[in-house]
This record gives C-alpha cells, sequence and structure tokens, in this order.
C-alpha cells in the first residue's frame, strides 16, 4: 500500500475513532466526581489494617500485588529482550573497536565532569531514601531504583566506571535485577507458606509512621528497587556497549 | 478544576504535539524530556505525587538517553558501513 | 471545561498515532508510541481525580480526610517504568532492524525472511 493510501486510510480511521472516543469519553463521571467504592473503601481501611501511612504503597505492594508481580516480570523479560537482541549484534559484530579517547563519555569537559562527580553522592542517598520509605512517604521501589539508576550513570558521565571491588560490574547488576525479581516471588510464596495465601502480609505490622511498620511492604519496596535499578543498568550499559560498566583494566 | 490543572494539561497537550511533528530524532529526544517534565507536573498537580516521582526520572533521564544512545549506534554502524 | 482532561488524553492517543502511521524513522515511530502511552496514564489519573481531594498519604493528612483515588495512582505508577522498558525493548528491534536491512525507513524494510 502507498503512503498516500495509508495515510487516507488513516484518516477515515482516525475521524471515526475519535467519533468513539468523544462518545465513550462523554459517558464517564464528570472530572472529579469520581465515586469509586474500591479506592474509598482502601482510603479508609488501609491505614489501620496495615499501619502504612502511604495507601498507594499498601495498594501496590499488598492489596494488588498480584498485578505488581505481574509488571515486574513484564520489565524483566523486557529487559531480557534487550540484553539477547544487543548482546547477539554485539558478538556478529566486525565494526572495530573505537580508539580509547573517543569511548570516554566526556572528552576534556571539566565542569561536567567535576558536577557529575560531586553530585553522584547525594542522588546515590536520596535514592536509597526513596526506596526505604516507600511505606511512609510518596516513592517506594519503582521511583528509587530508578533514581540509584541514575546515580550510577552519573558516575559513569564523571569519567569513572563502576568498581565495585571484585565482583564484575555487569555480573552484580544481573545478580541485582534477578534477586529483585525473584525476592518479590518469594515473599509472596513467603504469604502462601506462612499465612495460607499467596502475597499475603504476613509479618507483623509494627507501629504506624514508623519505619518498622507495613508488614512485607518495605521488603517487596526493597525487591522492586533492587530489580529495576538492575534492569536500567544493564539496558543503559548495553546501549552503551557495556562501556558504563566494564572492569578497570582497559580504560586506564 | 483549578487554573493550574488546566494550565498544565494545555502545556502537556502542546508538548506531546511538538514530540510528534518534530522530525529528526536526536532533537526529538530533547523535546520528549520536555513532555516528560509538563507530563510529571501534570500529575503532581492532579494530586498523585508517587506518579509523578515515577514519570521526572523515567521521561526526563531515562526514555531521552535511551533514545539518544539507540541512535549513536545506528550511526555509528552507518559510519562503518560508508567506510568500507 | 471539565471535560478537558479526557479531551486531551484522546487528543494526545490521536496525535501519537498520527506520528506513528506518518513516520520515516522506526526510532521516531517509537517516541511516537510513547506520547501514546502518556494518554492513558492522563486518562486514568482524570478518571481517579477527586475534587478538593489530597494525595493518599497519610503521613500528616489526618485519618478520614477526602483523597483521590489510590488505585489508579498504583496502575499508572508500575506502568510508566515498565513502559520505559518496553520502549528500550522496541529501539533494541530498532537498532535490528537497521542491521538486517540497512535502513531505518519503515517503508523500505524489506519483508520477513526465515
Amino acid at each position: 500500500m502507498t503512503r498516500r493510501g495509508r495515510m487516507v486510510l488513516f484518516g477515515f480511521g482516525a475521524v471515526g475513532l475519535a467519533a468513539l472516543m468523544a462518545w465513550g469519553l462523554a459517558g464517564l463521571p464528570s472530572f472529579g466526581d469520581f465515586d469509586g467504592a474500591y479506592g474509598t473503601l482502601l482510603s479508609k481501611i488501609a491505614v489501620p489494617e496495615r499501619q502504612a501511612s502511604s495507601v498507594v504503597a499498601a495498594v501496590t505492594f499488598d492489596y494488588r500485588g498480584l498485578d505488581t508481580l505481574g509488571e515486574e516480570f513484564i520489565l524483566f523479560a523486557a529487559a531480557v529482550g534487550v540484553l539477547v537482541l544487543l548482546r547477539i549484534q554485539r558478538g556478529e559484530e566486525d565494526i572495530p573497536a573505537e580508539p580509547q579517547h573517543s569511548r570516554l563519555p566526556t572528552g576534556r569537559s571539566l565542569t561536567l565532569r567535576s558536577v557529575a562527580t560531586a553530585l553522584v553522592g547525594p542522588v546515590v542517598l536520596l535514592g536509597l531514601y526513596i526506596v526505604s520509605h516507600g511505606h511512609l512517604t510518596p516513592g517506594g521501589g519503582f521511583q528509587g531504583g530508578l533514581v540509584l539508576a541514575a546515580g550510577l550513570l552519573l558516575a559513569y558521565l564523571s569519567g569513572a566506571h563502576l568498581r565495585l571491588g571484585r565482583a564484575r560490574p555487569v555480573s552484580a547488576m544481573e545478580l541485582s535485577e534477578a534477586a529483585g525479581a525473584a525476592g518479590f516471588a518469594l515473599i509472596g510464596l513467603g504469604g502462601l507458606v506462612f499465612a495460607g495465601v499467596f502475597l499475603e502480609n504476613f509479618l507483623p505490622t509494627g507501629t504506624f509512621r514508623s519505619l518498622i511498620s507495613g508488614g512485607t511492604i518495605p521488603l517487596a519496596n526493597v525487591a522492586v528497587g533492587a530489580e529495576v535499578m538492575g534492569a536500567t543498568l544493564l539496558i543503559l550499559a548495553e546501549l552503551l556497549d557495556q562501556h558504563l560498566l566494564t572492569h578497570g583494566r582497559h580504560r586506564r | 478544576m483549578t487554573a493550574v490543572q488546566a494550565v498544565a494539561l494545555i502545556v502537556v497537550a502542546v508538548a506531546g504535539t511538538a514530540v510528534v511533528f518534530t522530525p529528526d530524532p536526536s532533537r526529538q529526544a530533547i523535546v520528549a524530556s520536555v513532555f516528560g517534565l509538563s507530563l510529571a507536573l501534570l500529575f503532581f498537580v492532579f494530586q498523585a505525587p508517587d506518579v509523578a516521582l515515577s514519570q521526572i526520572t523515567v521521561g526526563t533521564v531515562a526514555l531521552p538517553a535511551m533514545i539518544l544512545l539507540a541512535l549513536a549506534k545506528v550511526r555509528r554502524r552507518e559510519r562503518a558501513r560508508n567506510d568500507s | 471545561m471539565t471535560f478537558l482532561p479526557y479531551a486531551v488524553s484522546a487528543w494526545l492517543f490521536l496525535v501519537g498515532l498520527f506520528g506513528v502511521v506518518r513516520s520515516r524513522n522506526l526510532i521516531h515511530l517509537v517516541v511516537c508510541l510513547s506520547v501514546v502511552q502518556a494518554s492513558t496514564y492522563v486518562l486514568l489519573l482524570a478518571v481517579g481525580y477527586r475534587h478538593g481531594g489530597a494525595a493518599p498519604i497519610f503521613a500528616d493528612v489526618p485519618l478520614g480526610s477526602r483523597t483521590v483515588d489510590p488505585v489508579v495512582a498504583t496502575l499508572t505508577l508500575t506502568d510508566v517504568v515498565v513502559e520505559a522498558t518496553v520502549v528500550a525493548l522496541l529501539l533494541a528491534l530498532a537498532v535490528q532492524a537497521h542491521k538486517r536491512f540497512g535502513t531505518l525507513d519503515p517503508d523500505q524494510l524489506g519483508a520477513m525472511r526465515g
């Protein structure tokens, strides 16, 4: 089908779709008057039942934990897909490797390197805070994991690379991602073993507004945070041809 | 609906249109970053701070970085192909 | 005026779809797809909003006060992160298509082989 034919067909389809959308959206309750019974009920009972002050975190990891488990595995599968596609390409490639100096991300820009170096510590600390306080304030595993990944990306931008002792950084990120995904599933199994229902909150709920509250919710936050950080860094590292996570030796 | 919410919605609509009508992918990545930021503001004004936190990092850092890196990969291969 | 959020969501959907259909570059196409994804987030949050409601975090808001719906916030926040990863997968596919066919133009990609 020619391009022009495709655009004309799309024009007709779009007009029909717009009409259907307008009709459907007009049937919604008007903006601001939503009377969802489920949400209202959850707002009332989540805090007394789970002692977690963030109802959104309680819904994500406890009441609708099964949905989050599914979404987490979508993330895992997509990350694995990216890795498989790009690693096979890199294996087959016969493009000569770029010379050393053009692989550095920042060249000689001192401003960028110094600002990035200064920001790594605060951003990683902020990410850890967001992950650990997910059941008390807005935040949680998904948000904190992304901030952690951004912090480690800043380390790369500062001209350094990730040195994690003797562990190979790529393996460490893969381990983090896998452990996060498995950890969440294991928490669910713990619910099955100790409380009879998969993903049931089986730990004691602690005191309201303290760090130890909400039962399994903080643990689920940590698991998801590890997974999101690992997945994001692996994807970015593959797109950067693993320069983000290579070992110390070939860079200096 | 407050005025702030109305303004945020209109900014999101304009930014989204700009993303679609920017032809060059590397410029589009930056416009997508602005779109992500305006979305995060909209989510915040809609009283959903968790969603705004997610969207800030994804829309301004992760997504444009991935787009630009994919572009760099493609251009590198094209350059190698032209040289050989 | 109360129809504005739904109208913006429908507009983003249609504009993104138009970008996907019209695009001449696979990477441009994937970015337009992310605009379509954003329309669903706007729709979800617009549906769950309540006038005068606060965010459903009871750290300092007294219990029992009026909040917006927490369930749609849950759906949207996991959605945002996961669809970013799916966009990464689509970009990897675009890079692979470029390697296979030498072009990023959707109109010139050859038929699937093998």
